[in-house]
């Protein structure tokens, strides 16, 4: 068979010859459904995934946790399938099915040998369409909804922190609202409200389809054509609007306390940008800032600073996911050692950053980074699901195909002192937030 | 509108692919260590799973905590290199070791691709066979199993799995914690983890699965590479655990507006003849998806949970027939009633004949997606080999699933479930609730 589009940048490695599982088609649909195929053979299996490009980011104020309340009710039926019958479907076909829902998208997917792909279809299509929920389950849903915000957040004071942190980070953008909602929105939201969500959001010309696993493009259009063909775009659509974010002109600190936390720790978030479409190098510089700050104990500055030589903390660690639709945030950890105060952790951070502003970026870490960034798109192809989640993750944040596939290359193109400089452009006190998370009596320690 | 026909969907069921299509070979090193391997020579790479059963449970008297300390030390250095340098040299390779101990094995998962396949296995002997121990990253690796010690004292999840395994076990291994305790972990010594070493991992209870880019010939060499020069053997695996448990409540305070409520019992063995039949009761009580009667009555109809499941578990010298669900603290006594009853009609009145044709259907359908990826395969096949399945049992296990009939069903679901028997630990402020011991 043809390479299709394969995945771009293998090619120009200096290891390995390119995988042959993998391959990727895409095209859009009269209506606007977008659709991408990623074929891999190996196993009669396919994943479907429906990705809405619309996420908590874009609820109505004062209805926060729509998006994600409206995801457990697309299981409750549609005008011609009952409440729960499309999973006892999936389940009696021996497959899996869930959903997501994220700031920035909502995503359905099953995961079934690959001769079910028509039947998925059917079904997906119609429930984007026909939705149709008796109030009282969707009542007993509401529940449920807030029994997963009891067992995810207010049993867990680390997803709290996180919470208060974010609402923190931004002062504008809804990225300040949590995904679940607040508990006291969640427990006003009506069936109405989720169907007026509904209806403004979900139509072919807002989602994207991803269908991976053992298929043909052409099998896939031609179905695709049938079951999602039919449904008409909503004109209502538009561009995704959001409010922005002002000027942050002032560093923020987030004091957090809570009896059921044993060990305390510090997390600095500064806003910055995002990958872009056409314009992923300053995102890529981050990236790479966060692998070399803190990507692994034992060989990043951090980890080898606190954790080797000075022995001042237990984990040390730097985050950043540039796969977002409005600016996003990198951040930092640090857990300090036995006896060390969060004013320690703290301190020892800005002396770490300081520092490596000055020292710079080590070649042969940055070479030891990029050889593990060529080898995980080898072994990515090994996982065809997680391989889909990233385009849909990618195209619902407003980046393309392309985008996706010139990821890598731009990855490896970011020079030590491009990431040196992101450093400095980027992690500035007046967009950060430092968060203290402490356990009873911590605080009087830590003044 | 779409209409759906069910006629065409009772035919698809018949079409399910119920076989999972790998193709394991059975290899012999030339030193005699063997291994089943799946060739999947597609992508560049090769998925390695090397479990010794006895794990954890192999700790000495009073020395809890040292398998799962030692295992946590295998990454950090051996001969000239240090911690640092040996991730240094793992990460330029671009190669992956994990290594986890757990009460009943001791595993290692690696990958690595093809291009420097032998210094990655270099690598991997060298931590495997000549762990450095040194003194510096095991005071840095106890701080670390300290703190988590820490965390887990405060987190209702962890308390409630501790209090049922010491309810269930007592002094056995299985009813203390793969951890060990903070004085457990702040007394263990070098001399303690070399101790841990030699017990633990050696080739008499070694099993290995292998999927990927590599031949049956690159594997034997690569086996004698790393396995060859562990010792022949360990310490004695332990005796069968006892089986504590009666029914009753047992209720944990902890400030926290949701319960954490573990419930079971005593189970059944995995070489049961009714073992299948039992898998297939479970899958209907509280197996996975939104689907078993647990989660419709406690979740979809009621409300009262986010999450709920029973399962079959089946350790090497212990079987329990467990639950687990978080519920508000007010609604506690509402949900433990629904579970009751479920446990009670299940043990009374069996199955249903549409009950079991969709759990038999979902059982087979489901089991070829398991085996999805290198490194999900190779865990597989180490699995098998470690609970004493044939190599052939890929391709008869949907058969076993087939067989189970309606009177199977009823006979074993009567004979495992016994609600009176139902011990449950509750972590939480649950109201209205009196604990009964």
């Amino acid at each position: 068979m043809l390479r299709r589009l394969g995945l771009a940048g293998l090619a120009s490695l200096s290891i390995a010859v390119p995988g042959k599982a993998a391959e990727i088609t895409d095209f859009i649909l009269d209506n606007g459904l977008e659709v991408v195929v990623l074929e891999d053979h190996r196993a009669p299996v396919v994943v479907q995934m429906l990705w809405y490009r619309v996420g908590a980011a874009d609820e109505p104020p004062g209805q926060s946790g729509i998006a994600h309340y409206l995801e457990h009710l697309l299981f409750k039926g549609t005008d011609t399938v009952d409440s729960g019958e499309f999973q006892a479907l999936v389940a009696a076909n021996g497959g899996s099915d869930n959903a997501f829902t994220a700031q920035d998208y909502t995503g359905y997917f099953q995961r079934v040998a690959a001769d079910r792909l028509d039947l998925m279809m059917q079904f997906e299509a119609d429930r984007m369409t026909n939705l149709k929920v008796d109030p009282a389950e969707a009542l007993t849903e509401r529940d449920v909804v807030l029994e997963e915000r009891n067992q995810r957040t207010e049993t867990e004071p680390g997803a709290l922190f996180n919470e208060q942190r974010q609402a923190a980070q931004y002062i504008a953008h809804p990225y300040g609202i949590p995904i679940v909602g607040w508990r006291h929105e969640i427990e006003r939201l009506t069936l109405d409200d989720a169907m007026a969500f509904y209806d403004t959001h979900y139509a072919p010309n807002n989602a994207i389809l991803i269908v991976a696993g053992d298929v043909e493009p052409d099998e896939v259009r031609q179905l695709a054509e049938i079951h999602y063909g039919p449904i008409p775009a909503n004109p209502v659509i538009g561009p995704r609007d959001r409010v922005d974010e002002p000027p942050h002109l002032a560093e923020r600190r987030v004091m957090f306390s809570d009896p059921r936390v044993a060990q305390p720790y510090v997390v600095r978030t500064y806003l910055v940008p995002e990958r872009d479409p056409g314009a992923q190098d300053d995102a890529a510089a981050l990236r790479l800032l966060s692998e070399v700050l803190g990507g692994s104990s034992a060989t990043s500055v951090l980890g080898q600073s606190l954790e080797f030589k000075d022995k001042s903390a237990v984990y040390t660690s730097a985050f950043y996911s540039g796969t977002s639709l409005d600016d996003t945030t990198f951040g930092f950890v640090v857990v300090p050692a036995e006896g060390r105060s969060l004013a320690d952790a703290e301190a020892d951070l800005d002396r770490v950053l300081t520092e490596f502003i000055e020292t710079g970026v080590d070649p042969v870490q940055l070479e030891r980074i990029k050889m593990r960034i060529r080898a995980n798109q080898i072994y990515a192809e090994d996982d065809i699901s997680a391989l889909a989640r990233r385009y849909g993750a990618a195209l619902t944040s407003g980046l393309t195909v392309a985008d996706v596939q010139a990821w890598p290359d731009i990855l490896q193109s970011v020079t030590g002192d491009q990431i040196v400089a992101a450093a400095e452009r980027f992690l500035r006190d007046e967009v950060s937030v430092t968060g203290w998370f402490m356990g009873e009596g911590d605080q009087e320690v830590t003044q | 509108m779409i209409r759906f026909a069910l006629a065409a969907v009772a035919v698809l069921f018949a079409a399910i692919p119920a076989r999972a299509a790998v193709y394991i070979q059975e290899i012999t090193s030339p030193g005699g260590i063997t291994a089943w391997l799946v060739e999947e020579h597609t992508i560049p790479f090769a998925a390695l799973e090397i479990r010794f059963k006895g794990g954890g449970t192999l700790d000495a008297p009073g020395k809890r905590g040292a398998v799962n300390m030692m295992t946590g030390l295998l990454e950090e250095g051996t001969g000239d290199l240090d911690a640092q340098a040996f991730a240094a040299a793992r990460e330029s390779l671009a190669a992956s070791f994990g290594f986890d101990a757990r009460d009943g094995s001791l595993s290692v998962s690696a990958r690595f691709l093809t291009e420097n396949r032998d210094e990655a296995i270099g690598l991997l002997r060298g931590a495997m066979v000549e762990p450095a121990f040194d003194p510096d990253a095991i005071e840095r690796v106890r701080a670390q199993i300290l703190s988590i010690l820490g965390s887990e004292a405060k987190d209702p999840n962890e308390i409630a799995r501790r209090t049922f395994d010491e309810l269930a076990f007592g002094d056995h291994p299985y009813g203390s914690q793969i951890n060990g305790t903070p004085e457990s972990v702040a007394a263990l010594t070098r001399d303690d983890l070399l101790a841990a070493h030699r017990a633990t991992m050696a080739r008499d209870r070694v099993f290995v699965g292998a999927v990927g880019d590599i031949t049956p010939e690159e594997l034997g060499a690569l086996l004698d590479t790393v396995l060859g020069d562990l010792p022949e053997t360990g310490a004695p695996q332990v005796d069968r655990a006892p089986n504590l448990l009666s029914g009753g409540v047992t209720v944990v305070p902890f400030d926290t507006p949701q319960s954490v409520l573990l419930f079971g019992h005593e189970g059944i063995t995995r070489d049961d003849p009714d073992f299948f039949a039992a898998f297939v009761a479970n899958q209907i009580l509280g197996g996975s998806g939104l689907r078993s009667r647990l989660t419709r009555e406690v979740r979809v109809n009621r409300g009262l949970t986010y999450g709920i499941g029973s399962y079959l578990v089946n350790m090497d010298q212990a079987d329990l027939v467990l639950g687990q669900t978080s519920t508000v603290n007010a609604r506690v006594s509402e949900s433990l009633d629904v579970i009751r009853d479920q446990w009670a009609d299940i043990a009374e009145n069996g199955v249903t004949e549409d009950e079991l044709n969709e759990a038999k259907t979902f059982l087979t359908g489901s089991y070829p997606l398991r085996f999805d990826g290198n490194g999900p395969i190779a865990r597989i096949l180490a699995g098998m080999q470690m609970q004493g399945l044939p190599i052939d049992y890929v391709a008869t296990r949907n058969d076993r699933v087939d067989a189970v009939t309606m009177e199977d069903v009823r006979r074993v679901a009567a004979r495992i479930y016994r609600p009176d028997d139902l011990h449950v630990v509750i972590v939480g402020e649950p109201e209205g609730l009196e604990a009964s011991n």
